[in-house]
This record gives C-alpha cells, structure tokens and sequence, in this order.
C-alpha cells in the first residue's frame, strides 16, 4: 500500500563467502524468529476473531439456525429467499439512497469547511476543534441529541419552524423526512473528519504552486476550479470510498433515531442483518445478508487499494 | 502529488504549529481584512449551526418534562433542575455502566496497543515468511462491519462463556486492522541505519525494539491510545449483541436502555447522555493535536 520510505540497507563489507553465509543465515533466522514471534499474538486474534469467523459466515448462510439448537443445511436456500424478500430490497435501495446524498453533502461540507479553516484567522483553532467534536460523540448519544431536536410535537426544529412561518415537519411519521433527519444527523457527526482530511491535503499542496497560478491569472474561483480541485482529487477518491464503505455501516444513530420506521423506510442492510439475526432470530439468513455486504464492501477495499497502489507507484 | 503523502501526514501538525506560531502576521498582510472578516462571520454562524445540538442537550439536561411540553420552549433554562444530574445514579446502575465502560476501553487500549505495536514493528522492519501475503490479509479486513461476522462471533462468544462479560467485548474487537496499518505505516518512516546500529551494538530484535524503537513512537502511541479509546468507548452494536444483563452494559448500550425507561421525561436522559460523553470531550480537549495527526496519518493512506 505504501513504498514511500525506501528500505535503505548499508552495504555489507566483504567478507570472507563461507563464513559470511553461516553468519547471514543464522542472522536471518534470528530476523525470522522475532518477526514471527512477533506478530504471532496479531495473527492469533485475527485468525480466532476475523478469519475464522469470515469463513464461518459463509458456512452459516447456508444454514437454517435460530441461535440455538440444531443448525440444519439448506444450502442456498437463504440466498434464493432474499431475492424474493421486499424488505432486503427496500432496505438496499435505501442504503443505495443514503449513500448516493450523504457521501456527497459530506464532501461539500468537509471541504468548505477545510478551505474556511485553512489560512489564518482569529480563533482558527477554536473553530476547527467546535467542528471536530460531534466526531467523538457516540452515536447513541448523538441519536439522543437529535431525538429530542426531531420531536415532531415539542421539538426545538419544529418551534422554530413555526416561528418564522414555515409549517412544522413529521421527522418520525414520514418515510422521507425520517431518512432526511437520518442524513442531517450523519452530515454533522462526519463534517469534522473530512474537514480534518482535506485540511491536510491543503496543507500539503506547496504555496509556489498558488503563486505561479496568481501570476498566470488564477485567483479567486479560478484558482480553486484550476489548481486547488485537481490537486486535492486524490484526497477526495479516498475520501469518497472511504464514506461509501462507511455509509453501508451506519447502524448507531438509525438505532436510537428512527428503528428503522416508520414502516422500513429507514432500514439499511446492517440494521436488515441484526434485525434477521438477533430479534427474528434467523442467524442463518442474517449470515447470507452479511456475506453481500462483505462482498461489496470488498469490492470498494479493491479498488481503494488499486488506486492508492497505482497513485504511489506514480 | 505523487510527493510522500505520508511525510504530509507526519509533518502536518507541525505544518498547522508553524503556521500559528510564525505566519499570522505574514499571512494577515496578504489577506483583505474584508476577506478575513466574512470568513469569520461564516465559521460563526456555521459553529453555532454545529454547536446548537450540543447547546440543546445541555439546556434540556436541566429542565423538567412539563417545561419541555410547554410551548414555547425558551431557549434559556427558567430554573435549573440539578437533580436530572444526579437522580438517575440511583435508580439505574449508571455507576456500573461507567465502570463498565472505563473497564472495557482500558483492556482495549492496553491490548490493542501491546498486539500492534509488536505486529506493525514486525511487518514494517523485520523480514519472516509469507510477510506480505499475511498483511495483505489483515488489510482485506480493514473495511469489514461487524454485522457480516457478528452471528459467527456471537456464537463463539457463547461457546466461551463471555456473554455479559468485559472480555467478551473486549476481546473480539481486537481484531482490528486499523492500528496495525497505523503502527507499521509509522515504523516504516523508522531508518534502519538507526535499527542496523543498535543491532551492531548487540541488541537483540525486542531490545531494540523496546528500547530503541518504542522511545521515539510516542506521537504513534498518542494517536492509537486515543483512537482505541474513543471507538471502544462509543461503540455500540457489539456490545448490545454480547450485554444482556442491565448490569453488563456500557454507556452507550445503557443510554439507548434509559431512552425506553425515561420516555418522554428527557431532562434525565440528556443529563446522562451528556455524562457519557464528557470523558471523551475532556480527552479531546487535552490530546486535540493527537486527533489530527491520528486521522492524517490513518486518513490519508
């Protein structure tokens, strides 16, 4: 994923070849024992609480299991019964929804913030700190917060609402205003961290670069359009696939927010999954949704690390 | 920029320093005070857009449920209900959920950080068999949610009778490529000249490691202490998979138990909700810098 640091080792002085050789190998077998030994306690929880049950996920999508009991092989049963289920679809469209709006509002608004935050201003890091911290906020108490702001009676957005004319909006009784609140939510929790993401690129991109634009007429718009974008294009890709893979993962704030209602207008996949999997009590058929969300989740892995392989190698 | 993206991430703090400590002046000379006034007009009203939510909880956090079901609601407190603060503790095991938790997000770190700093060494600088194929592995892993293998790890976590225990959250969520990638991203940047001339020296790969290596990885150290601890801390779907007893859970499991128990009497609930978040508001106010670093050098690459 990343060869920036060259591997720089001095050349060895000439020694004698055969007992150079005895002493490079018992060397190198040290190497190999550390690094081994190492990595080992890594490689143990990987293999005990990643590998192992990635494999069985597999096995357990192709069977009938209610948690406890007997497991009974049905082969590709549960995948044949999700393509006839409305509310896996409903709830892939809904996460194919949220994606498609809140990965790019979260660009925007992580990037406006990033270029407002950027050059020197009084208290610029007062603001950057106030912008960051609904990242560090769980999201059960974010969904909290903003359960008592969405109140479609006695919530703060509603009296405002009405306040300045506008007619009061069902946060939980409307499909579309509940995935709109949902967005709202995830938009304010995510401002921070692409703020902090392209602040690092911007800091990156040599001032030379702006100057020679200034001189070639580049200022203002222009000069965002013709050098900042371009420049920070590779910050956005990651910062794109990044959300993607983030967006088919938000289940916190859905939680305590909505449920997933009113009806299945706000189930997404991995909310579908632990629904199937612990109240309903099908861990077989809750096993297969999560194989498809692994398998799209690798899908947007693949191509991450193709591009960053491709972009380091250039 | 094709330019080390991780000499960016590395140096960018230092880059943000700078530019507070010695530019000010230069800067403000090449902006427009006009410019510089509307940018901070925006930053306002944008933070207090961002802060209002918080503003809110604090301000329900003190009010009675027949002040919140009174409209209009004013947006300053009448009178300040204290006792949302402190009625709770003995009605719910708050005390529990919070030891609970602390607990949790301590085991974590010190896990975390003792299996990735040994692994991230070992990937990034000592050469052993099937190396690469093996990281390559851990890295596949990286973007994986919990619900694909959550009904496979639940089951072990039965099989191993750590359901309603610390380790029984603890120890599944240890499997997290994050900080390995993070460690090994950090000791790459480590020269080997430095490694090559304590080994000449005649240390052995953990001397060097622990006394050479680990003395010079302490903003890596900050940055994983801070980030294991902010995700253990807030996370939810695991540990309201593996809690099932009201005295097992942890903040944020109990949190979303408190919201059926207050319904709508929201004073209590906001005052606790903002009691679970205030250690890792406070950790971010003291370790800000770290934050930044931590998801530059893990944002970028």
């Amino acid at each position: 994923m990343t060869t920036v640091v060259t591997r720089r080792r001095a050349p060895e002085p000439p020694v004698r070849p055969g007992r150079r050789r005895r002493v490079a190998s018992a060397a190198l077998k040290a190497e190999r024992r550390a690094g081994l030994l190492m990595a080992s306690p890594a490689l143990l929880v990987f293999t005990l609480f990643m590998f192992i049950p990635l494999a069985l996920t597999f096995w357990y999508s192709l069977q009938r299991y209610s948690g406890f009991g007997r497991m009974r092989f049905i082969g590709l049963d549960n995948y044949a019964a999700i393509i006839n289920d409305a509310t896996f679809w409903t709830a892939s469209l809904n996460t194919l929804l949220y994606t498609a709006l809140t990965v790019p509002i979260g660009i925007v608004c992580g990037l406006s913030a990033a270029l407002l935050l950027n050059r020197w201003m009084p208290a610029r890091g007062l603001f950057r700190a106030l912008f960051y911290v609904p990242v560090v906020i769980s999201g059960v108490a974010s969904g909290i917060i903003f359960l008592r702001l969405f109140d479609p009676i006695v919530g703060i957005l509603n009296q405002m609402l009405t306040t300045i004319g506008l007619p009061a909006i069902d946060w939980q009784g409307n499909g579309t205003w509940a995935l709109v609140s949902i967005i709202l939510v995830s938009t304010w929790q995510g401002i921070g961290f692409g703020m902090v993401v392209y602040l690092a690129a911007l800091q990156g991109i040599p001032r030379e670069v702006y100057e020679a634009g200034t001189v070639d007429g580049a200022v203002g718009w222009k000069r965002f359009i013709h050098i900042t974008w371009p420049l920070l294009r590779p910050t956005t890709f990651f910062l794109v696939v990044y959300s993607i893979i983030g967006s088919f993962q938000v289940f916190d704030v859905v939680y305590v927010l909505t449920r997933g209602g009113p009806g299945t207008s706000t189930t997404f996949l991995v909310q579908y999954a632990y629904d199937q999997g612990f109240n309903q009590r099908r861990q077989g058929y809750a096993a297969a949704i999560g194989v498809i969300i692994y398998l799209v989740v690798l899908v947007f892995t693949v191509l991450q690390w193709r591009f960053s392989k491709s972009r380091d190698d250039a | 920029m094709s330019t080390a993206l991780t000499s960016v991430a590395t140096t960018e703090v230092t880059a943000i320093e700078e530019a507070n400590a010695t530019l000010p002046k230069d800067e403000e000379r090449r902006q427009p005070r006009r410019v510089v006034l509307t940018r901070v007009a925006i930053a306002v009203v944008a933070a207090i857009i961002l802060m209002f939510p918080m503003y809110w909880m604090l301000r329900t956090s003190v009010a009675t449920s027949d002040e919140l079901s009174t409209l209009p609601v004013p947006l300053w407190p009448q009178d300040w209900h204290w006792e949302n603060y402190t009625q709770p503790w003995s009605q719910y095991p708050f005390g529990r959920w919070l030891t609970n938790s602390v607990v949790i997000a301590v085991l974590s770190v010190v896990f975390t950080l003792a299996i990735n700093l040994m692994a991230g060494y070992a990937f990034a600088k000592l050469r052993f068999p099937m190396r690469n194929v093996l990281f390559l592995l851990i890295i596949s892993t990286l973007m994986v949610p919990v619900q694909v293998i959550m009904v496979p790890q639940f089951q072990m976590v039965i099989d191993l009778h750590l359901i309603n225990s610390n380790w029984g959250v603890v120890l599944p969520r240890l499997a997290e490529a994050f900080g390995l990638f993070m460690a090994r991203q950090f000791f790459l940047s480590v020269p080997d000249e430095l490694i090559e001339a304590a080994r000449i020296d005649g240390a052995g790969h953990f001397r060097t490691f622990w006394s050479v290596v680990l003395p010079l990885s302490k903003p890596l150290i900050a940055s994983l202490v801070i980030f294991t601890f902010m995700w253990r801390w807030n996370e939810f779907v695991w540990p309201l998979i593996v809690l099932n007893d009201p005295d097992a859970y942890t903040l944020p499991v109990g949190l979303q138990f408190l919201i059926q128990q207050f319904s709508s009497n929201f004073g209590p609930l906001l005052a606790m909700s903002f009691l679970s978040i205030l250690p890792m508001l406070l950790v971010f106010a003291f370790f800000q810098k770290y934050f930044v670093e931590g998801v530059a050098r893990t944002g970028l690459k």
